[in-house]
Protein backbone atom coordinates (compact mmCIF):
# COMPACT_ATOMS: atom_id res chain seq x y z
CA UNK A 1 0.00 0.00 0.00
CA UNK A 2 1.41 3.38 -0.90
CA UNK A 3 1.63 5.92 1.83
CA UNK A 4 1.14 9.19 -0.01
CA UNK A 5 0.89 12.68 1.43
CA UNK A 6 -2.90 12.66 1.50
CA UNK A 7 -2.88 9.42 3.41
CA UNK A 8 -0.35 10.85 5.87
CA UNK A 9 -2.53 13.94 6.37
CA UNK A 10 -5.46 11.64 7.10
CA UNK A 11 -3.43 9.64 9.64
CA UNK A 12 -2.24 12.86 11.29
CA UNK A 13 -5.84 13.98 11.57
CA UNK A 14 -6.84 10.64 13.17
CA UNK A 15 -3.89 10.90 15.56
CA UNK A 16 -4.65 14.57 16.35
CA UNK A 17 -1.16 15.71 15.38
CA UNK A 18 -0.68 19.10 13.70
CA UNK A 19 2.07 18.40 11.17
CA UNK A 20 3.72 21.44 9.61
CA UNK A 21 4.06 21.15 5.78
CA UNK A 22 7.89 20.86 5.79
CA UNK A 23 7.69 17.78 8.04
CA UNK A 24 5.41 15.87 5.70
CA UNK A 25 7.96 14.71 3.14
CA UNK A 26 10.55 13.32 5.61
CA UNK A 27 7.81 11.67 7.68
CA UNK A 28 6.27 10.14 4.59
CA UNK A 29 9.69 8.74 3.69
CA UNK A 30 10.22 7.24 7.16
CA UNK A 31 6.71 5.81 7.44
CA UNK A 32 6.92 4.27 3.98
CA UNK A 33 10.09 2.46 5.05
CA UNK A 34 8.46 1.31 8.30
CA UNK A 35 5.48 -0.01 6.32
CA UNK A 36 7.88 -1.89 4.03
CA UNK A 37 9.53 -3.41 7.12
CA UNK A 38 6.25 -4.61 8.61
CA UNK A 39 4.97 -5.75 5.22
CA UNK A 40 7.28 -8.76 5.67
CA UNK A 41 4.48 -10.14 7.85
CA UNK A 42 2.37 -10.70 4.74
CA UNK A 43 4.69 -13.55 3.75
CA UNK A 44 4.30 -15.49 7.00
CA UNK A 45 1.98 -18.48 6.90
CA UNK A 46 -0.49 -17.84 9.72
CA UNK A 47 -3.34 -19.90 8.34
CA UNK A 48 -5.39 -21.18 11.27
CA UNK A 49 -3.17 -19.51 13.89
CA UNK A 50 -5.31 -17.68 16.46
CA UNK A 51 -4.19 -14.13 17.25
CA UNK A 52 -2.33 -13.57 20.52
CA UNK A 53 -3.33 -10.25 22.06
CA UNK A 54 -1.65 -10.82 25.36
CA UNK A 55 1.33 -12.92 26.44
CA UNK A 56 -0.25 -14.62 29.43
CA UNK A 57 -3.60 -16.36 29.58
CA UNK A 58 -5.07 -14.12 32.23
CA UNK A 59 -8.72 -14.14 33.11
CA UNK A 60 -10.41 -10.84 33.63
CA UNK A 61 -10.03 -10.20 37.34
CA UNK A 62 -13.16 -9.03 39.13
CA UNK A 63 -13.43 -7.20 42.40
CA UNK A 64 -16.25 -6.08 44.65
CA UNK A 65 -18.16 -3.10 43.27
CA UNK A 66 -16.98 -0.69 45.93
CA UNK A 67 -15.29 2.71 45.85
CA UNK A 68 -11.66 2.01 46.75
CA UNK A 69 -10.00 5.26 45.73
CA UNK A 70 -10.09 8.39 47.84
CA UNK A 71 -11.56 11.62 46.46
CA UNK A 72 -8.59 13.16 44.66
CA UNK A 73 -10.46 15.76 42.73
CA UNK A 74 -8.31 18.64 43.95
CA UNK A 75 -5.02 16.77 43.30
CA UNK A 76 -6.03 15.89 39.76
CA UNK A 77 -7.54 19.28 38.93
CA UNK A 78 -4.30 20.91 40.07
CA UNK A 79 -2.51 19.16 37.16
CA UNK A 80 -4.72 20.80 34.52
CA UNK A 81 -3.21 23.53 32.33
CA UNK A 82 -6.45 25.51 32.72
CA UNK A 83 -9.09 24.81 35.33
CA UNK A 84 -11.83 26.74 37.15
CA UNK A 85 -14.20 25.68 39.89
CA UNK A 86 -13.23 22.04 39.51
CA UNK A 87 -13.79 21.99 35.72
CA UNK A 88 -11.31 21.71 32.85
CA UNK A 89 -11.26 24.78 30.63
CA UNK A 90 -11.04 24.41 26.84
CA UNK A 91 -11.73 26.80 23.95
CA UNK A 92 -15.40 27.40 23.29
CA UNK A 93 -16.96 24.48 21.36
CA UNK A 94 -20.43 25.97 20.73
CA UNK A 95 -20.99 29.56 19.72
CA UNK B 1 30.25 -1.50 44.87
CA UNK B 2 27.34 -3.91 44.76
CA UNK B 3 24.12 -3.77 46.77
CA UNK B 4 25.30 -6.78 48.77
CA UNK B 5 28.68 -5.19 49.57
CA UNK B 6 27.09 -1.88 50.55
CA UNK B 7 24.54 -3.67 52.75
CA UNK B 8 27.41 -5.44 54.53
CA UNK B 9 29.15 -2.12 55.18
CA UNK B 10 25.92 -0.56 56.43
CA UNK B 11 25.32 -3.53 58.71
CA UNK B 12 28.86 -3.36 60.09
CA UNK B 13 28.53 0.35 60.77
CA UNK B 14 31.39 1.22 58.39
CA UNK B 15 29.15 3.70 56.60
CA UNK B 16 25.72 5.30 57.07
CA UNK B 17 22.88 5.53 54.60
CA UNK B 18 23.25 9.33 54.73
CA UNK B 19 26.89 9.04 53.69
CA UNK B 20 26.01 6.65 50.86
CA UNK B 21 23.26 8.97 49.62
CA UNK B 22 25.67 11.92 49.71
CA UNK B 23 28.31 9.93 47.82
CA UNK B 24 25.76 8.99 45.15
CA UNK B 25 24.60 12.59 44.75
CA UNK B 26 28.22 13.81 44.57
CA UNK B 27 29.05 11.17 41.97
CA UNK B 28 25.98 12.08 39.91
CA UNK B 29 27.04 15.76 39.90
CA UNK B 30 30.66 14.88 39.11
CA UNK B 31 29.48 12.81 36.15
CA UNK B 32 27.05 15.42 34.82
CA UNK B 33 28.84 14.86 31.49
CA UNK B 34 26.99 11.55 31.12
CA UNK B 35 23.58 13.31 31.30
CA UNK B 36 22.29 10.17 33.01
CA UNK B 37 19.90 12.04 35.29
CA UNK B 38 16.89 14.21 34.52
CA UNK B 39 16.50 15.17 38.18
CA UNK B 40 18.35 14.74 41.46
CA UNK B 41 16.49 15.14 44.73
CA UNK B 42 18.96 15.74 47.56
CA UNK B 43 16.29 16.70 50.07
CA UNK B 44 14.24 13.55 49.54
CA UNK B 45 17.39 11.40 49.56
CA UNK B 46 18.56 12.96 52.81
CA UNK B 47 15.17 12.33 54.48
CA UNK B 48 14.97 8.73 53.25
CA UNK B 49 18.57 8.03 54.27
CA UNK B 50 18.03 9.47 57.74
CA UNK B 51 14.93 7.32 58.13
CA UNK B 52 16.93 4.26 57.02
CA UNK B 53 19.71 5.01 59.51
CA UNK B 54 17.13 5.45 62.27
CA UNK B 55 15.43 2.18 61.35
CA UNK B 56 18.75 0.35 61.40
CA UNK B 57 19.52 1.84 64.82
CA UNK B 58 16.20 0.31 65.94
CA UNK B 59 17.38 -3.10 64.79
CA UNK B 60 15.85 -3.33 61.31
CA UNK B 61 18.09 -5.06 58.79
CA UNK B 62 16.64 -5.72 55.34
CA UNK B 63 18.69 -6.14 52.15
CA UNK B 64 17.91 -2.76 50.55
CA UNK B 65 17.69 -0.67 53.73
CA UNK B 66 19.74 2.49 53.17
CA UNK B 67 20.92 1.52 49.66
CA UNK B 68 20.90 4.48 47.24
CA UNK B 69 19.26 3.97 43.85
CA UNK B 70 17.66 5.82 40.93
CA UNK B 71 14.31 5.42 39.19
CA UNK B 72 13.91 5.55 35.45
CA UNK B 73 11.87 8.72 34.91
CA UNK B 74 8.90 6.63 33.79
CA UNK B 75 7.92 5.58 37.33
CA UNK B 76 5.61 8.05 39.04
CA UNK B 77 7.05 9.57 42.19
CA UNK B 78 4.61 11.56 44.28
CA UNK B 79 5.69 15.18 44.50
CA UNK B 80 8.74 14.63 42.26
CA UNK B 81 8.56 15.60 38.60
CA UNK B 82 8.13 12.59 36.32
CA UNK B 83 8.76 13.50 32.69
CA UNK B 84 9.16 10.26 30.70
CA UNK B 85 11.86 12.36 28.98
CA UNK B 86 9.11 14.15 27.08
CA UNK B 87 8.31 17.78 26.60
CA UNK B 88 4.71 16.63 27.03
CA UNK B 89 5.32 15.85 30.71
CA UNK B 90 8.13 18.36 31.37
CA UNK B 91 6.18 19.84 34.32
CA UNK B 92 4.21 16.78 35.41
CA UNK B 93 4.35 16.21 39.16
CA UNK B 94 2.43 13.01 39.92
CA UNK B 95 -0.02 13.06 42.82
CA UNK B 96 0.69 9.37 43.51
CA UNK B 97 3.50 6.80 43.59
CA UNK B 98 3.95 3.89 41.19
CA UNK B 99 3.72 0.42 42.74
CA UNK B 100 7.45 0.02 42.10
CA UNK B 101 8.10 3.33 43.86
CA UNK B 102 6.06 2.23 46.88
CA UNK B 103 7.80 -1.15 47.04
CA UNK B 104 11.30 0.32 47.09
CA UNK B 105 10.22 2.92 49.67
CA UNK B 106 8.91 0.15 51.90
CA UNK B 107 12.17 -1.78 51.37
CA UNK B 108 14.04 1.24 52.74
CA UNK B 109 16.02 1.98 49.56
CA UNK B 110 17.02 5.64 49.14
CA UNK B 111 15.93 7.37 45.93
CA UNK B 112 18.53 9.92 44.80
CA UNK B 113 17.12 10.88 41.38
CA UNK B 114 15.30 10.11 38.16
CA UNK B 115 17.22 8.83 35.17
CA UNK B 116 17.20 9.91 31.55
CA UNK B 117 15.60 7.68 28.92
CA UNK B 118 14.24 7.62 25.39
CA UNK B 119 11.02 9.62 25.29
CA UNK B 120 8.11 7.42 26.43
CA UNK B 121 10.59 4.50 26.34
CA UNK B 122 10.62 4.56 22.53
CA UNK B 123 14.17 4.03 21.40
CA UNK B 124 17.30 1.92 21.61
CA UNK B 125 19.97 4.60 22.01
CA UNK B 126 18.64 7.15 24.52
CA UNK B 127 19.00 9.77 21.79
CA UNK B 128 15.21 10.32 21.69
CA UNK B 129 15.11 12.30 24.94
CA UNK B 130 13.76 15.82 25.31
CA UNK B 131 16.57 16.23 27.87
CA UNK B 132 19.39 15.26 25.52
CA UNK B 133 21.32 12.10 24.78
CA UNK B 134 23.18 10.04 27.41
CA UNK B 135 26.84 9.06 27.00
CA UNK B 136 28.12 5.52 27.49
CA UNK B 137 30.52 5.48 30.48
CA UNK B 138 32.84 3.10 28.58
CA UNK B 139 33.20 5.52 25.67
CA UNK B 140 31.64 8.96 25.78
CA UNK B 141 31.23 9.03 22.00
CA UNK B 142 28.92 6.02 22.10
CA UNK B 143 25.30 5.46 23.09
CA UNK B 144 24.44 3.73 26.39
CA UNK B 145 21.56 1.90 24.68
CA UNK B 146 17.93 2.53 25.44
CA UNK B 147 15.41 3.15 26.42
CA UNK B 148 16.69 2.78 30.02
CA UNK B 149 19.99 4.43 29.00
CA UNK B 150 20.29 6.78 31.98
CA UNK B 151 19.73 3.95 34.45
CA UNK B 152 22.36 1.79 32.72
CA UNK B 153 24.91 4.62 32.56
CA UNK B 154 24.33 5.56 36.22
CA UNK B 155 24.97 1.99 37.38
CA UNK B 156 27.92 1.42 35.03
CA UNK B 157 29.57 4.66 36.18
CA UNK B 158 29.22 3.58 39.81
CA UNK B 159 26.86 6.43 40.75
CA UNK B 160 24.23 4.06 42.16
CA UNK B 161 24.46 0.30 42.73
CA UNK B 162 21.10 -0.30 41.07
CA UNK B 163 18.40 1.50 39.13
CA UNK B 164 14.94 0.64 37.93
CA UNK B 165 14.13 0.26 34.25
CA UNK B 166 11.36 -0.83 31.94
CA UNK B 167 11.58 -3.22 29.03
CA UNK B 168 9.03 -3.20 26.19
CA UNK B 169 11.29 -4.55 23.43
CA UNK B 170 14.70 -4.78 25.11
CA UNK B 171 14.90 -1.49 27.00
CA UNK B 172 16.52 -3.03 30.10
CA UNK B 173 18.61 -5.76 28.47
CA UNK B 174 20.07 -3.79 25.56
CA UNK B 175 21.41 -0.87 27.65
CA UNK B 176 22.66 -3.36 30.27
CA UNK B 177 24.61 -5.11 27.49
CA UNK B 178 25.98 -1.84 26.06
CA UNK B 179 27.06 -0.61 29.52
CA UNK B 180 28.55 -3.87 30.84
CA UNK B 181 26.07 -4.45 33.66
CA UNK B 182 23.34 -6.96 34.54
CA UNK B 183 19.75 -6.22 33.55
CA UNK B 184 16.70 -8.31 34.42
CA UNK B 185 13.38 -8.16 32.58
CA UNK B 186 10.93 -10.22 34.63
CA UNK B 187 7.97 -12.19 33.28
CA UNK B 188 5.13 -9.99 32.05
CA UNK B 189 2.84 -9.39 35.04
CA UNK B 190 5.42 -10.25 37.72
CA UNK B 191 5.96 -6.55 38.57
CA UNK B 192 2.92 -4.23 38.68
CA UNK B 193 2.60 -1.59 35.97
CA UNK B 194 0.60 0.70 38.25
CA UNK B 195 2.09 4.19 38.00
CA UNK B 196 4.53 3.15 35.26
CA UNK B 197 3.78 5.44 32.34
CA UNK B 198 2.37 3.30 29.53
CA UNK B 199 3.97 2.72 26.14
CA UNK B 200 2.68 -0.68 24.88
CA UNK B 201 0.61 -2.26 27.62
CA UNK B 202 0.82 -5.92 26.54
CA UNK B 203 4.63 -5.68 26.38
CA UNK B 204 5.69 -3.16 29.08
CA UNK B 205 7.55 -4.68 32.00
CA UNK B 206 9.30 -3.10 34.99
CA UNK B 207 12.65 -4.49 36.11
CA UNK B 208 16.12 -3.75 37.38
CA UNK B 209 19.63 -2.84 36.26
CA UNK B 210 22.49 -3.64 38.65
CA UNK B 211 26.04 -4.95 38.68
CA UNK B 212 25.28 -8.55 39.53
CA UNK B 213 22.56 -11.17 39.26
CA UNK B 214 22.67 -11.46 43.05
CA UNK B 215 21.77 -7.77 43.37
CA UNK B 216 19.00 -8.20 40.79
CA UNK B 217 17.61 -11.03 42.94
CA UNK B 218 17.45 -8.76 45.98
CA UNK B 219 15.74 -5.96 44.07
CA UNK B 220 13.27 -8.26 42.28
CA UNK B 221 12.36 -9.71 45.68
CA UNK B 222 11.27 -6.20 46.68
CA UNK B 223 9.42 -5.44 43.41
CA UNK B 224 7.59 -8.67 42.61
CA UNK B 225 4.10 -9.51 43.76
CA UNK B 226 0.44 -9.09 43.03
CA UNK B 227 -1.09 -5.62 42.87
CA UNK B 228 -4.86 -5.38 42.39
CA UNK B 229 -4.44 -1.94 40.76
CA UNK B 230 -2.89 -3.57 37.67
CA UNK B 231 -5.42 -5.94 36.05
CA UNK B 232 -2.56 -7.88 34.42
CA UNK B 233 -0.57 -8.32 37.64
CA UNK B 234 0.11 -12.03 38.18
CA UNK B 235 -1.69 -13.69 41.07
CA UNK B 236 0.91 -16.23 41.89
CA UNK B 237 3.34 -16.64 44.78
CA UNK B 238 6.75 -14.98 44.50
CA UNK B 239 9.71 -17.36 44.58
CA UNK B 240 12.60 -16.83 46.99
CA UNK B 241 15.03 -15.51 44.38
CA UNK B 242 17.90 -15.01 46.81
CA UNK B 243 17.68 -18.50 48.33
CA UNK B 244 17.54 -19.98 44.81
CA UNK B 245 20.88 -18.43 43.82
CA UNK B 246 22.93 -21.16 45.43
CA UNK B 247 20.75 -24.15 44.70
CA UNK B 248 22.44 -27.04 42.90
CA UNK B 249 21.82 -26.96 39.17
CA UNK B 250 23.87 -29.77 37.64
CA UNK B 251 22.43 -30.82 34.30
CA UNK B 252 20.79 -27.50 33.50
CA UNK B 253 20.02 -27.60 29.77
CA UNK B 254 20.79 -24.37 27.96
CA UNK B 255 19.42 -24.04 24.45
CA UNK B 256 21.70 -22.14 22.10
CA UNK B 257 19.37 -20.43 19.66
CA UNK B 258 21.05 -20.51 16.25
CA UNK B 259 18.89 -17.65 14.97
CA UNK B 260 20.48 -15.33 17.55
CA UNK B 261 23.88 -15.84 15.92
CA UNK B 262 22.68 -15.02 12.42
CA UNK B 263 23.77 -12.45 9.86
CA UNK B 264 24.52 -9.06 11.34
CA UNK B 265 25.96 -10.46 14.55
CA UNK B 266 29.47 -9.15 15.13
CA UNK B 267 32.07 -11.96 15.16
CA UNK B 268 33.65 -10.69 18.37
CA UNK B 269 30.25 -10.59 20.07
CA UNK B 270 29.47 -14.15 18.97
CA UNK B 271 32.88 -15.38 20.14
CA UNK B 272 32.49 -13.73 23.56
CA UNK B 273 29.03 -15.23 24.03
CA UNK B 274 30.24 -18.69 23.02
CA UNK B 275 33.09 -18.37 25.53
CA UNK B 276 30.61 -17.46 28.28
CA UNK B 277 28.47 -20.45 27.35
CA UNK B 278 31.50 -22.72 27.55
CA UNK B 279 32.14 -21.36 31.06
CA UNK B 280 28.58 -22.38 31.97
CA UNK B 281 29.19 -25.78 30.39
CA UNK B 282 32.26 -26.24 32.58
CA UNK B 283 29.99 -25.58 35.55
CA UNK B 284 27.82 -28.54 34.58
CA UNK B 285 25.33 -27.02 32.17
CA UNK B 286 24.51 -28.92 29.00
CA UNK B 287 24.43 -26.90 25.78
CA UNK B 288 21.73 -27.91 23.31
CA UNK B 289 21.19 -26.54 19.81
CA UNK B 290 17.67 -25.08 19.48
CA UNK B 291 15.82 -23.25 16.75
CA UNK B 292 13.30 -20.43 17.04
CA UNK B 293 11.94 -20.54 13.50
CA UNK B 294 9.97 -17.32 13.56
CA UNK B 295 12.63 -15.25 15.32
CA UNK B 296 13.28 -13.21 12.18
CA UNK B 297 9.63 -12.07 12.10
CA UNK B 298 9.80 -10.61 15.61
CA UNK B 299 10.90 -7.10 14.60
CA UNK B 300 8.08 -6.74 12.07
CA UNK B 301 5.46 -8.06 14.52
CA UNK B 302 6.80 -5.82 17.26
CA UNK B 303 6.75 -2.69 15.10
CA UNK B 304 3.07 -3.28 14.39
CA UNK B 305 1.92 -4.25 17.88
CA UNK B 306 3.95 -1.78 19.95
CA UNK B 307 3.03 1.31 17.88
CA UNK B 308 -0.62 0.19 17.74
CA UNK B 309 -0.76 0.03 21.53
CA UNK B 310 1.24 3.25 21.81
CA UNK B 311 -1.11 5.18 19.54
CA UNK B 312 -3.97 4.17 21.80
CA UNK B 313 -2.13 4.78 25.10
CA UNK B 314 -0.77 8.15 24.09
CA UNK B 315 -4.18 9.43 23.00
CA UNK B 316 -4.60 10.46 26.65
CA UNK B 317 -2.22 13.40 26.15
CA UNK B 318 -4.71 15.97 24.96
CA UNK B 319 -3.55 19.22 26.55
CA UNK B 320 -6.68 19.31 28.69
CA UNK B 321 -6.22 17.32 31.87
CA UNK B 322 -2.43 17.39 32.35
CA UNK B 323 0.73 17.73 30.33
CA UNK B 324 1.79 20.25 27.73
CA UNK B 325 -0.77 22.67 26.32
CA UNK B 326 -0.11 24.90 23.31
CA UNK B 327 -0.39 28.68 23.65
CA UNK B 328 -3.57 30.49 22.54
CA UNK B 329 -5.61 27.62 21.12
CA UNK B 330 -8.26 28.84 18.70
CA UNK B 331 -10.49 25.76 18.94
CA UNK B 332 -10.63 22.44 20.76
CA UNK B 333 -9.23 20.71 17.66
CA UNK B 334 -6.39 23.23 17.50
CA UNK B 335 -5.74 22.67 21.21
CA UNK B 336 -5.44 18.88 20.74
CA UNK B 337 -3.39 18.84 17.57
CA UNK B 338 -0.91 21.59 18.41
CA UNK B 339 -0.41 20.47 22.04
CA UNK B 340 0.40 16.97 20.82
CA UNK B 341 2.63 18.09 17.94
CA UNK B 342 4.60 20.38 20.27
CA UNK B 343 4.71 17.92 23.17
CA UNK B 344 5.85 14.76 21.36
CA UNK B 345 9.27 14.27 19.78
CA UNK B 346 9.88 12.91 16.28
CA UNK B 347 10.14 9.20 17.13
CA UNK B 348 7.04 9.28 19.34
CA UNK B 349 5.11 10.94 16.50
CA UNK B 350 6.40 8.32 14.05
CA UNK B 351 5.20 5.50 16.29
CA UNK B 352 1.82 7.11 16.92
CA UNK B 353 1.33 7.51 13.17
CA UNK B 354 2.50 3.95 12.47
CA UNK B 355 0.10 2.67 15.10
CA UNK B 356 -2.73 4.76 13.72
CA UNK B 357 -2.01 3.35 10.28
CA UNK B 358 -2.00 -0.33 11.27
CA UNK B 359 -5.23 0.13 13.23
CA UNK B 360 -7.03 2.23 10.63
CA UNK B 361 -10.03 1.01 8.63
CA UNK B 362 -9.00 -1.44 5.92
CA UNK B 363 -5.57 -2.20 7.38
CA UNK B 364 -6.41 -3.71 10.76
CA UNK B 365 -6.64 -7.30 9.51
CA UNK B 366 -3.62 -7.06 7.23
CA UNK B 367 -1.33 -5.61 9.88
CA UNK B 368 -2.53 -5.67 13.47
CA UNK B 369 -4.41 -8.95 13.43
CA UNK B 370 -1.74 -10.63 11.31
CA UNK B 371 0.99 -9.39 13.68
CA UNK B 372 -0.92 -10.97 16.55
CA UNK B 373 -1.03 -14.29 14.71
CA UNK B 374 2.74 -14.06 14.13
CA UNK B 375 3.08 -13.21 17.81
CA UNK B 376 1.40 -16.54 18.63
CA UNK B 377 3.87 -18.36 16.36
CA UNK B 378 6.79 -16.68 18.14
CA UNK B 379 5.39 -17.60 21.58
CA UNK B 380 4.79 -21.18 20.37
CA UNK B 381 8.42 -21.46 19.22
CA UNK B 382 9.60 -20.62 22.73
CA UNK B 383 7.11 -23.06 24.28
CA UNK B 384 8.38 -25.85 22.00
CA UNK B 385 12.01 -25.03 22.82
CA UNK B 386 11.30 -25.00 26.55
CA UNK B 387 9.98 -28.55 26.29
CA UNK B 388 13.61 -29.51 25.53
CA UNK B 389 15.71 -27.01 27.49
CA UNK B 390 15.60 -25.04 30.76
CA UNK B 391 16.98 -21.74 29.41
CA UNK B 392 17.74 -20.25 26.00
CA UNK B 393 20.91 -18.27 25.33
CA UNK B 394 22.36 -15.90 22.75
CA UNK B 395 23.92 -12.46 22.40
CA UNK B 396 21.70 -9.69 23.83
CA UNK B 397 22.62 -7.41 20.92
CA UNK B 398 24.21 -8.09 17.53
CA UNK B 399 26.95 -5.49 18.10
CA UNK B 400 28.51 -3.55 20.98
CA UNK B 401 27.42 0.06 21.60
CA UNK B 402 27.31 2.13 18.42
CA UNK B 403 28.34 5.76 18.10
CA UNK B 404 26.12 8.67 19.11
CA UNK B 405 24.48 9.94 15.93
CA UNK B 406 25.47 6.85 13.94
CA UNK B 407 21.88 5.63 13.54
CA UNK B 408 19.83 8.56 14.79
CA UNK B 409 18.78 9.62 11.29
CA UNK B 410 17.60 6.14 10.40
CA UNK B 411 14.72 4.69 12.46
CA UNK B 412 14.98 1.29 10.77
CA UNK B 413 18.67 0.86 11.62
CA UNK B 414 17.77 1.54 15.24
CA UNK B 415 14.86 -0.90 15.18
CA UNK B 416 17.26 -3.60 13.99
CA UNK B 417 19.29 -3.17 17.20
CA UNK B 418 16.41 -4.91 19.02
CA UNK B 419 16.55 -8.04 16.86
CA UNK B 420 17.45 -10.42 19.71
CA UNK B 421 15.31 -8.88 22.42
CA UNK B 422 11.80 -8.07 21.10
CA UNK B 423 10.59 -11.68 20.75
CA UNK B 424 10.94 -12.13 24.52
CA UNK B 425 8.44 -9.31 25.11
CA UNK B 426 6.04 -10.64 22.50
CA UNK B 427 6.02 -13.94 24.42
CA UNK B 428 6.00 -12.25 27.85
CA UNK B 429 9.03 -14.23 29.10
CA UNK B 430 11.69 -13.31 31.65
CA UNK B 431 15.24 -12.68 30.43
CA UNK B 432 18.51 -11.36 31.78
CA UNK B 433 21.49 -9.73 30.10
CA UNK B 434 24.83 -10.13 31.78
CA UNK B 435 28.37 -9.06 30.96
CA UNK B 436 30.19 -11.64 28.83
CA UNK B 437 33.42 -10.00 27.78
CA UNK B 438 34.57 -7.16 25.56
CA UNK B 439 35.06 -6.30 21.91
CA UNK B 440 37.54 -3.46 21.34
CA UNK B 441 37.07 -2.32 24.94
CA UNK B 442 33.27 -2.28 24.68
CA UNK B 443 31.09 -4.60 26.78
CA UNK B 444 29.25 -7.58 25.30
CA UNK B 445 26.01 -8.95 26.77
CA UNK B 446 24.90 -12.58 27.10
CA UNK B 447 21.13 -12.98 27.12
CA UNK B 448 19.53 -15.84 29.00
CA UNK B 449 15.78 -16.37 28.47
CA UNK B 450 13.56 -18.48 30.71
CA UNK B 451 10.04 -19.88 30.65
CA UNK B 452 7.36 -17.71 32.30
CA UNK B 453 8.02 -17.13 36.01
CA UNK B 454 11.42 -18.89 35.93
CA UNK B 455 13.23 -15.81 37.27
CA UNK B 456 14.81 -17.89 40.07
CA UNK B 457 16.36 -20.28 37.52
CA UNK B 458 17.59 -17.41 35.34
CA UNK B 459 19.15 -15.57 38.28
CA UNK B 460 20.79 -18.74 39.59
CA UNK B 461 22.41 -19.49 36.22
CA UNK B 462 23.58 -15.89 35.87
CA UNK B 463 24.91 -15.91 39.43
CA UNK B 464 26.81 -19.13 38.77
CA UNK B 465 28.46 -17.60 35.72
CA UNK B 466 29.37 -14.51 37.74
CA UNK B 467 31.05 -16.67 40.37
CA UNK B 468 33.48 -18.11 37.84
CA UNK B 469 33.97 -15.05 35.61
CA UNK B 470 34.86 -11.46 36.41
CA UNK B 471 33.40 -9.50 33.49
CA UNK B 472 30.73 -8.02 35.76
CA UNK B 473 33.42 -6.64 38.08
CA UNK B 474 35.06 -4.57 35.32
CA UNK B 475 34.33 -0.88 35.46
CA UNK B 476 34.88 1.84 32.88
CA UNK B 477 37.67 3.26 35.02
CA UNK B 478 39.65 0.01 34.79
CA UNK B 479 39.46 -1.06 31.18
CA UNK B 480 40.54 -4.55 30.16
Amino acid sequence: MSLDTDRLRHLARLARLALPEPQLAPLQHDLARIVTLVDALQAVDVEGVPPLAHPLALGLPLRDDRVTDADRHADLAALAPAEAGGYYLVPKVLE
Amino acid sequence: MTVVELARRLRGGAVSARELAQQALDAARRRADLNAFIALDAERAEAAASAADAARAQGRDTPLLGIPFAHKDIFCTRGLRTTCASRMLADFVPPYDAHVTERLDVAGAVLVGKTNMDEFAMGSSNENSAFGAVANPWDGTRVPGGSSGGSAAAVAAGIVPFATGTDTGGSIRQPAAFCGITGLKPTYGRVSRYGMIAYASSLDCGGVLARTAEDCAHVLAALAGHDPRDATSAQRPVDDYVAALDQPWAGLRIGVAREYFGAGVDHGVAAAVHAALRALEQQGARLVDVSLRNAHHAIAAYYVIAPAEASSNLSRYDGVRYGHRCANPTSLEDLYTRSRAEGFGAEVQRRILTGTYVLSAGYYDAYYLRAQRVRRRIADDFAAAFAEVDLIAGPTTPTPAFRLGEKSGDPLALYAADVNTVAVNLAGLPAISLPAGFVDGLPVGLQLIGPAFAEARLLAAAHRLQQVTDWHTRTPGARP
